[in-house]
């Protein structure tokens, strides 16, 4: 194993946990459902350098790109995180474009996926087309049996980890023990918000009364975007000066305003409305149009981390009630 | 009952058309939560709620008020916001009509989900006790020892500005000692508060939650997002985050109320409230001078007078 960095949930502080390298088995911390920051920050990580420059001479010369130079393995990701992974990697890699930094960091990762036993209520994987042990995406995948883990190698870099001789073959009845653990976790997740459909169903809301009520509460941080596993916007900037500096990639929030503002002070989302609504619109309509699949995998963290309590929950269910329900009054 | 009275005045507000929307609290869809509701109807008034976790500070909507009228419900710390907004010209006098509450201190929902193993499903407040339920558990908890260290320390938990109150005053005396954190703060050496400092920051994501919730932090260009000047990079360098969260303390001089709704927003856990109370703390022994109090007179910070004191330059 030591040719591998092993990246797993680490507590950060009380109740406040993240994906980190692992250097002593101690560190890791399975103990919440899911991680504060998701997985997705081991490929597009909040803040990358693209590469670096100096000048020599009188030219400039870029002196370094760091790629990753070790194989990399993924523990203790959820489904959603992961399932979230393959759903940034249709953007970051296509036949039209492919972003190198995000590859490369995924092509060196194995993913360990870790089913979920006790899903919470915020979840709500199943209605977004996923479920608490959904093993698309891992190349292994664990389950929790309490003494042992139950452990499926499902691709051929999964599979490298047999010819290691660190598995013993299972028992016949973990197998019974595994259907037990499912079952529990679907019935607790249920599938109640109508994710299906909403696609259809927001592309005649454009100018709905709807946004006008969606917004009102927000107060326009980023928590639900940044702590998002499938938001991927980022910012590209340049640090430093003429001598030296750096070209590093950020990431970004449609919440701010300085998101779309223009150069010439032109701000097209003008306020929090038309930014909540692009907040929605992308992950359950333009993204759906373009991948076909909602850019939500239901962890629930913008649920449970929003500091005005936004349930977008509530949000995917008004989109299909009947008449969606706007304020009676124009925006505040 | 407060709940009763809230929604009393604000049926009556809107009906008499005093104000455009009543902006309190309303039911959230977790327990120990509730979400800030804006009711323009008459009718819908019952929505409205109170208990112990109305921890928001309506305040800080009122930057988005353009030429409404609105019924705000605010606690004493939010109507200390208020005054301190309304000294900065932030609203018209007629824009807002105060529905204020007499505080019974706010519950932390984190440190009550903390004190039970597994999650909470069901929450009750039941006088002085919270019923909390789960898979498998079943627990009263004494809401006294569950409250946020901002409403331990409380000394202003009546309403210091307000066009109407509901319910009875209460005593003004914190659980704990005022400015405890920030107290505790000063007696560390200053390489131990810089540790401390740093520790706290370096979890910081920059989602600006505390920026956006304090109901001071309205600049049209917050520093962070300048880029001409550029006062600071973007990403998560140890210096920047530093930067951004010495600055943004720094700018509450005189004016933070502190309801802690910066470290309630914070979703990586950073403690940011004992920066704010040495700030207050400072004030008030330099300047004598406490946020929201007097509607009259300007911060410490905002004003020159030839008699400051000015130990401070040496």
């Amino acid at each position: 194993m030591d040719e591998y960095d092993l990246f797993a949930p680490v507590q950060l502080a009380e109740g406040v946990s993240v994906f980190r390298k692992i250097d002593h088995p101690d560190e890791v911390d399975l103990s919440s459902a899911n991680t504060q920051k998701p997985a997705k920050e081991l490929f597009f990580p909040q803040s990358e350098v693209m590469f670096r420059y100096e000048k020599v001479g009188k030219r400039n010369q870029i002196v370094s790109l760091d790629e990753e130079n070790r194989e990399r393995i993924l523990f203790g990701a959820r489904p959603c995180d992961i399932e979230a992974i393959s759903i940034i990697e249709k953007v970051f890699v296509s036949e039209e474009y492919t972003d190198v930094y995000f590859l490369d960091k995924r092509k060196k990762t194995t993913l360990m996926g870790l089913g979920c036993n006790h899903p919470i209520s915020t979840c709500f994987c199943s209605s977004a087309g996923g479920d608490p042990f959904l093993r698309a995406g891992s190349d292994l995948f664990f389950i929790d049996l309490g003494e042992a883990y139950f452990v499926e190698l499902l691709t051929e870099k999964g599979m490298a980890f047999h010819q290691n001789k660190f598995f013993k073959e299972a028992d016949p009845r973990d197998l019974t023990l595994v259907k037990e653990l499912e079952g529990k976790a679907f019935e607790k997740v249920g599938y109640t918000i109508p994710v299906d459909g909403i696609e259809k169903r927001l592309d005649l809301m454009g100018e709905s009364l709807f946004w006008d009520r969606v917004h009102e509460i927000c107060m326009g941080c980023r928590i639900c975007t940044y702590l998002c596993p499938t938001c991927h916007c980022f910012d590209i900037v340049d640090e430093g000066g003429h001598q030296r500096g750096q070209r590093v990639r950020n990431w970004d929030s449609c919440l701010s305003p300085l998101y779309s503002l223009e150069t010439s002070g032109h701000n097209p989302r003008p306020s929090c409305r038309e930014r909540t609504r692009q907040r929605l619109m992308h992950k359950f309509n333009y993204f759906p149009k373009n991948f076909n699949q909602v850019a939500c995998v239901g962890c629930g963290r913008c649920i449970l981390y929003c500091p005005v309590h936004f349930d977008i929950r509530q949000a995917i269910l008004w989109t299909s009630s009947k008449r969606p329900k706007g304020s009676e009054r124009g925006v505040l | 009952m407060i709940q009763e009275k809230i929604r009393e005045k604000a049926r009556e507000l809107l009906t008499n058309k005093t104000v455009d929307l009543i902006i309190g609290f309303g039911e959230g869809s977790l327990p120990l939560r509730t979400t800030p509701r804006f009711i323009r109807n008459p009718e819908k008034v019952d929505r409205l709620i109170w208990n112990s976790f109305c921890e928001n500070n309506l305040s800080a909507y009122l930057h988005k008020l353009g030429q409404f009228k609105v019924g705000l419900v605010v606690k004493g710390c939010d109507a200390r916001s208020v005054v301190a907004l309304s000294l900065e010209k932030r609203f018209k006098a007629d824009q807002l009509f105060l529905i204020g509450v007499p505080c019974q201190r706010m519950v932390d929902r984190r440190k009550v989900s903390r004190a039970v193993k597994g999650e909470i499903l069901q929450a009750r407040e039941a006088g002085d006790l919270i019923d909390v339920k789960g898979d498998g558990f079943e627990v009263s908890l004494k809401r006294d020892d569950f409250l946020y260290s901002s409403c331990q320390v409380c000394i202003h938990r009546n309403p210091t500005r307000t066009d109407v109150l509901v319910g009875d005053p209460v005593e003004e005396s914190p659980l704990k000692e005022t400015y405890q954190e920030a107290k505790a703060f000063e007696k560390m050496s200053p390489e131990e508060r810089w540790r401390f400092f740093e520790k706290e920051t370096s979890r910081c994501i920059r989602c600006y939650a505390c920026r956006e919730v304090c109901p001071m932090c309205y600049c049209a260009e917050c520093f962070v997002d300048s880029s001409n000047p550029k006062w600071i990079e973007k990403g998560l360098s140890p210096s920047d985050l530093d930067f951004y969260h010495i600055v943004r303390a720094y700018h509450q001089t005189g004016r933070c109320s502190g309801c802690g709704a910066c470290e309630r927003a914070c979703p990586m856990g950073i403690r940011l409230t004992y920066l704010t109370q040495k700030l207050t703390m400072d004030v008030k022994e330099l300047f004598d001078f406490e946020t929201g109090i007097d509607t009259e007179t300007l911060p410490p910070l905002s004003t020159y007078e030839m008699e400051d004191k000015q130990e401070f330059i040496k």
